[in-house]
């Protein structure tokens, strides 16, 4: 029969080292450090193969073995019964002209279900952790993408959902998370003042907020991404990926996927990894660029919201993921990024919102500086669907021609483009 | 004059329980001092060898990072409303 236990150990502290049982907790008790999900891998190396996966249903969890999935209580629902992942790494041949690289790859989490972000990935492990914990209410810190996600998985389960963000949240993702239910707490503030707010509360109540005590959980959720790179590419990693990043924590999670699965033996190649932030909150990307270890709180100011993170909580360790693999950080002005969105946009038809364009600007940039090679085969990880950013996109795009319903006037409108041929008008 | 500190649940049992403690120290670096000697299991906690802030947790003065404020370099104030928190969280998106 083929195994289906998850193959979590023990919660570890990233600096101290010190071990936990897999229980919610928001970071070491000795040194406040960020804890980590450990896995017995010389078990997975003996038990699975990448052949393994090749059967299983096509979504995240294919890769249960190496998610921290502890068994539920009888009656609860499984959010492994949600059809979250395994989303689409899309050759990119028309983007990959205009920025001069070889060969791209779009991952495309902007389709990603149910609530078309990465975030669903990252909340159905922290909420399956959560109904094993017994809590009956979830809750998290969130610039909106994880708000939908929580909202949405919360409704799905059953869960009482309480979503606390910045007051100056995008409509659109406001009317995506009021309408499941859940009870959304604009805070007059900024997100990491939010955040620190949510960081009381997990000391006083006993809620699974995601990004707080069940982060350790949640944040295991990320390393999917980097697996289904992989095995969409047959097994073989980039040469080089582009990540955007905000607390730093999926860049950071991605490096650990390609770690193991180098240590399992099923991927060999390096892969350099770059972050890409919004000039107007890009603490990570400062640091690298003065070659600091240190990072230095900044207060954001930004179109790219769900990237405003000013006090990055995994900041450090994205730094070390960058530096370890060669990798290097730049960042995109407001400008850059609506710019960028449209061009993800014109040349392969995705639409992905402001974090997308700042991967996009930013991937630019590294090639124009040559840290991304040419040559390369590399992957730009998309993280959320533009229409969830519309307000940003909207100002940067041309007004649409309105017509009356006569032939005569769409002759006229046809006869103002470059070429008179009305079969194939050339669009400038 | 005496200014409020707050104590983390976490670090609670090494204050006796107290949730706030009353400080005098004239700035961060002296306030890490003054718990470490009125709380010596404290000190490992909130202190690396050298006795700087260890870097997972954060310091608020009045709801603001005092990293904003001029960290080390802020003097606190009467009335002052001081938080210590772990830095956990952050990955909102």
């Amino acid at each position: 029969m083929e195994p289906t236990m998850s193959y979590a150990l023990e919660l570890r502290c990233r600096s101290c080292g010190k071990t936990f049982a897999l229980a919610p907790q928001a970071g070491c008790d000795e040194c406040f450090a960020p804890l980590e999900v450990h896995y017995d891998l010389e078990r997975a190396q003996r038990e699975l193969r990448p052949e393994t996966f090749r059967s299983r249903p096509a979504n995240m969890w294919r890769y249960r073995e190496l998610l921290p999935l502890p068994a539920l209580p009888a009656g609860a629902i499984s959010t492994t019964q949600l059809q979250i992942g395994w989303t689409p790494l899309q050759p990119a041949p028309r983007l990959a002209r205009v920025l001069g690289v070889r060969e791209l790859y779009i991952k495309n989490d902007a389709v990603n279900f149910p609530t078309l972000s990465f975030k669903d990935r990252v909340v159905a492990v922290a909420l399956e952790n959560a109904q094993a914990f017994g809590m009956k209410t979830v809750a998290c810190s969130s610039t909106g993408n994880l708000a939908n996600a929580v909202a949405a998985q919360a409704a799905a389960l059953g869960l009482q959902a309480f979503i606390f963000t910045p007051a100056d949240l995008e409509p659109a993702k406001i009317a995506a998370t009021l309408v499941y239910g859940a009870r959304l707490v604009q805070i007059t503030g900024n997100y990491d003042q939010v955040n620190r707010l949510c960081g009381e509360i997990a000391q006083n109540l006993p809620w699974g907020i995601v990004n707080v005590n069940l982060r350790p959980f949640y944040a295991e959720g990320s390393k999917t991404v980097g697996y289904e790179i992989a095995e969409q590419l047959g097994w073989e990693l980039p040469d080089a990926l582009v990540c955007p990043m905000a607390g730093g924590s999926l860049i950071t999670k991605i490096h650990k996927s390609f770690q193991e699965l180098r240590q399992l033996g099923w991927a060999r190649n390096a892969t350099q990894i770059h972050g890409a932030q919004a000039t107007g909150c890009s603490p990570i990307a400062t640091a690298f660029k003065r070659d600091q270890r240190e990072i230095e709180p900044q207060k954001p100011q930004t179109i790219a919201r769900s990237l405003a993170i000013g006090d990055p909580a995994d900041g450090s360790f994205a730094l070390d993921a960058i530096r370890a693999s060669e990798g290097a950080c730049e960042d995109a002005s407001d400008g850059e990024i609506t710019q960028a969105m449209r061009l993800l946009a014109e040349t392969e038809g995705i639409f992905a919102e402001t974090a997308g364009g700042v991967t996009v600007a930013c991937a630019q940039k590294l090639l124009r500086q040559g840290r991304i090679r040419a040559q390369a085969r590399l992957v730009l990880v998309i993280t959320g669907n533009g229409l969830k950013t519309l307000d940003a996109i909207t100002p940067a795009l041309p007004e649409p021609v309105r017509l009356p319903p006569r032939y005569r006037a769409f002759e006229d409108y046809l006869s103002t483009f470059a070429t008179a041929t009305p079969a194939d008008p050339v669009l400038v | 004059m005496p200014y409020q500190v707050r104590i983390p649940t976490p670090l609670q049992k090494f204050t006796s329980g107290a949730a706030t403690v009353s400080c005098k120290a004239a700035d961060l670096p002296a306030l890490l001092q003054e718990l470490s000697e009125r709380f010596p299991e404290l000190r490992e906690r909130l202190c690396e060898a050298d006795g700087r802030a260890r870097k997972f947790f954060n310091i608020y003065v009045n709801d603001e990072d005092i990293r904003f404020l001029g960290g080390a370099q802020y003097r606190f104030q009467d009335r002052d409303e001081v938080l210590i928190l772990p830095s956990i969280a952050g990955g909102g998106d």
